[in-house]
């Protein structure tokens, strides 16, 4: 019996928090419009500030009035989830740490209990109570769903960021007539390599490039795979009718792969850029004179 | 690795799980090394090994954790690389060891080329116990011993 009476109690207090956001929705807008985390993001219009606020309260009617209080997935959040999270990436994007704009959401509560309490002829009687501990339930709830939110958009942020580093490192250079190079930075895992294999073939047809340089000074770690990956691009750009030619292994990587017992031996190789352009250069039957420092030009 | 002390800087278990996990051993275990004062070539060599032990780990084992662990003994110091995991295990571990054998599409140089890059080597498998794979390299001035000098390496060619 004291189960179902609990149960009434939280049902009629639920009902009691919809009925006060929906009354005092004008209010509390109003009210959660001047907190940070609005008044910062809607800087230029308080009329859209207290829209966007009107919305989260509505939001917040209907997932009390559905009596999912604790429910992050309840379907009252979904119409404001985007603003939301809106809202956060756009603090998140000023400087704001995750604990700073869960402390903003957090600073939403005060206002909105301070209306509730005043809506109680007595504070202190237990209705009253129940109702501000549903209330402090369900902006607990809110706080989550705007943490959610916010993470989500981190992880998509992340990986948008993941694929614009794919593109930008990977850029084809047309050095010389007929002579493009890609200088590769980073960790080659399979996608890049693709990646660096699609824009270099490309390069060579749209260029009729004969020679392509692979540089992979910035490459930090030459393992089997990086090196497989290596020689299936070069072994690609010869069926293209370009040459290849890998620049830039360092003393330390030269005598890992060595060790690893990787052959590289059908790959014309060079230690440095320059090198590796020199010898296109070379073969195209273009002789470049030394520095006039160096004294009389090679012939 | 027998009364080995672990030293400064603490031993770490990083996880194995996808393609970026394996950027992060790396990572770590250039950082260590490097604070362990390994020169740059044996740098590369333990990192380059660590790459190749993590990807199977991955490939093979089906994900599992790297165990870095900084040594000390006597005056020597070095470097244990553990890459650990519960995967179906190597049946026969002289062919995984051999240039050019793979299961995986890869080049067949991983298991016999980090062997070749560390100074101790020893493979702990079984159908079906999973895989442990230890490497271990000592700071030195000279050029490391070639393989076959590691103490132990059970069912090695």
């Amino acid at each position: 019996m004291r189960v179902s009476e609990h149960d009434a109690a939280h049902e009629a207090a639920a009902q009691r928090v919809t009925d006060f956001l929906r009354r005092r929705r004008e209010q509390i807008a109003q009210r959660w419009a001047d907190a940070p985390l609005f008044r910062t993001v809607f800087t230029v219009s308080r009329d859209e500030a207290v829209e966007a606020c009107k919305a989260v309260v509505d939001a917040l009617a209907e997932v009390a009035a559905d009596g999912r209080l604790e429910d992050i997935s309840a379907p009252g959040f979904a119409a404001v989830r985007d603003q939301l999270g809106r809202t956060a990436a756009s603090r998140a994007r000023t400087g704001s740490s995750p604990a700073q704009i869960a402390d903003e959401v957090a600073g939403l509560r005060a206002p909105v209990t301070e209306l509730l309490r005043g809506e109680f002829a007595d504070p202190s009687a237990p209705e009253a109570h129940e109702a501000v501990l549903t209330l402090a339930v369900l902006m607990g709830t809110l706080r989550l769903v705007v943490m959610e939110t916010a993470l989500d958009a981190g992880e998509e942020l992340i990986e948008r960021q993941r694929l614009q580093l794919m593109e930008v490192a990977t850029p084809v250079i047309q050095l010389w007539d007929g002579i493009v190079a890609v200088p590769l930075i980073g960790t080659l895992d399979s996608a890049r390599s693709q990646v660096v294999m699609e824009s270099l073939l490309e390069a060579i047809v749209d260029q009729r490039a004969e020679y392509a340089i692979l540089d992979i000074t910035g490459v930090p770690t030459v393992d089997s795979l990086v090196a497989q990956h290596l020689m299936k691009t070069v072994a690609a750009a010869r069926l293209m009718g370009a040459e290849c030619i890998v620049s830039g292994i360092r003393p330390a990587i030269a005598q890992t792969i060595v060790h690893l017992g990787i052959d590289l031996g059908s790959v014309v190789t060079r230690a440095g850029l320059a090198d590796a352009l020199a010898y296109a250069l070379g073969r195209q039957g273009i002789v470049v004179p030394g520095r006039p420092a160096a004294g009389a030009s090679r012939s | 690795m027998m009364e080995v002390l672990p030293r400064r800087p603490a031993p770490i278990a990083l996880p194995i799980g996808s393609d970026a996990d394996l950027a992060r051993v790396r990572q770590h275990v250039r950082l260590v090394a490097t604070e362990l004062g390994f020169g740059l070539v044996q740098q590369t060599k333990l990192v380059t090994a660590a790459s190749e032990l993590a990807r199977n780990t991955l490939v093979h084992g089906g994900g599992g954790q790297a165990e870095i662990t900084p040594l000390e003994e006597g005056h020597r110091t070095g470097l244990r690389l553990s890459f650990v995991d519960q995967g179906p295990g190597i049946r026969d571990v002289a062919l995984a060891m051999t240039d050019g054998y793979s299961t995986g599409g890869g080049l067949g140089l991983g298991l016999s080329g980090a062997e070749r890059l560390v100074h101790e080597f020893a493979i702990e498998t079984g159908p079906g116990r999973g895989t442990t794979v230890t490497a271990v390299a000592w700071v030195t001035g000279v050029p490391a011993p070639r393989s076959g000098a590691g103490p132990r390496r059970p069912g090695a060619r």
